[in-house]
């Protein structure tokens, strides 16, 4: 793990730990969510400048797994499942967040704290490419976590 | 060296505009305002190996030529350029849009710019009137 990945872990544990500490239970989740969400929205403007053209959904939905995830988490998704109705799931086995936390379930209450900015961060690259979508997070063993994207019918 | 840079929203809002003689900026926007519908016709009926972000000539009329550029976000670049002039190529007009992009990517890495607003940023100002005014 090089310097700047360590510093990015700290940064996002210690944004964790400000917000929980500071607000009410309910709105530090809320907060968190909408900074993932502004940082994807930016990131993928700038990772898919050299990139071609996306078209369908699977694709966008395969460029999250593989370039984006590769981009933040140095890692790609394990495994990315969808019924072609608009849902996928997308599995970690070795989620970053998680790695330094625990290897199973101790602390898994406060877990879902560490994986909202990255629901968020889902959220927001898939909206910028004109996917609107819910993600959710199931986690029911550290280190492994499973996002949930429901794709929502476009308005257009 | 272009006549007009413009840059239109995923919602086809536009988010700046400038332009080298404000007398003709009516007629060119009204151009650029044509251009999007086959922007638009290009994405949805475009083959499968429409892969590329530049998509070329657009729109051409007596006086001017409008190329355009969409990203993977749906956000389009339009450059006008004055239809006499026939030294700038193909290649010239892409290196253009590849300098508008980059100037883009990084205006969205200001945390105070807010995705949707006007764009009023000073950095991207200069890039554009460097491509308008042929120093660049």
């Amino acid at each position: 793990m090089s310097a700047e990945d360590v510093l990015f872990d700290m940064l996002h544990s210690e944004i964790v730990s400000y917000l929980v500490s500071k607000s009410a239970e309910d709105e530090d989740i809320s907060i968190l969510e909408h900074l993932g969400y502004s940082c994807g929205w930016r990131l993928i403007e700038r990772i898919t400048k050299e990139l071609p053209r996306y078209k369908e959904e699977l694709d966008i939905l395969k460029f999250i797994c593989t370039d984006f995830w590769s981009c933040v988490y140095k890692k790609q998704v394990d495994n990315l499942r969808t019924n072609h109705q608009g849902v996928y799931v997308l599995h970690d086995n070795e989620f970053r967040f998680f790695s330094k936390l625990s290897n199973g379930t101790q602390y898994l209450k406060s877990a879902p704290k560490y994986a909202t900015f990255t629901c968020g961060l889902i959220r927001g690259a898939l909206e910028n490419f004109g996917i609107s979508s819910i993600v959710t997070v199931e986690i029911s063993r550290m280190p492994l976590c499973k996002f949930n994207i429901q794709v929502l019918p476009s308005s257009s | 060296m272009a006549l007009c840079v413009a840059v239109v929203s995923k919602e086809n809002a536009p988010k700046y505009v400038a332009s080298l003689n404000p007398e003709d900026e009516l007629q060119i926007q009204y151009e650029i305002h044509s251009s999007i519908d086959f922007v638009e016709e290009k994405l949805k009926t475009g083959k499968k190996d429409m892969r590329e972000l530049y998509l070329g000539l657009l729109y051409s009329t007596e006086n001017h030529k409008v190329y355009g550029y969409v990203t993977n976000t749906k956000v389009k670049f339009f450059v006008v350029i004055d239809s006499s002039n026939l030294l700038l190529r193909d290649n010239e007009i892409r290196f253009m849009f590849r300098k508008l992009h980059t100037a883009y990517t990084d205006l969205m890495c200001n945390p105070f710019y807010i995705p949707g607003d006007y764009i009023t940023s000073e950095n991207f100002d200069k890039v554009a009137r460097g491509i308008l005014t042929g120093n660049s």
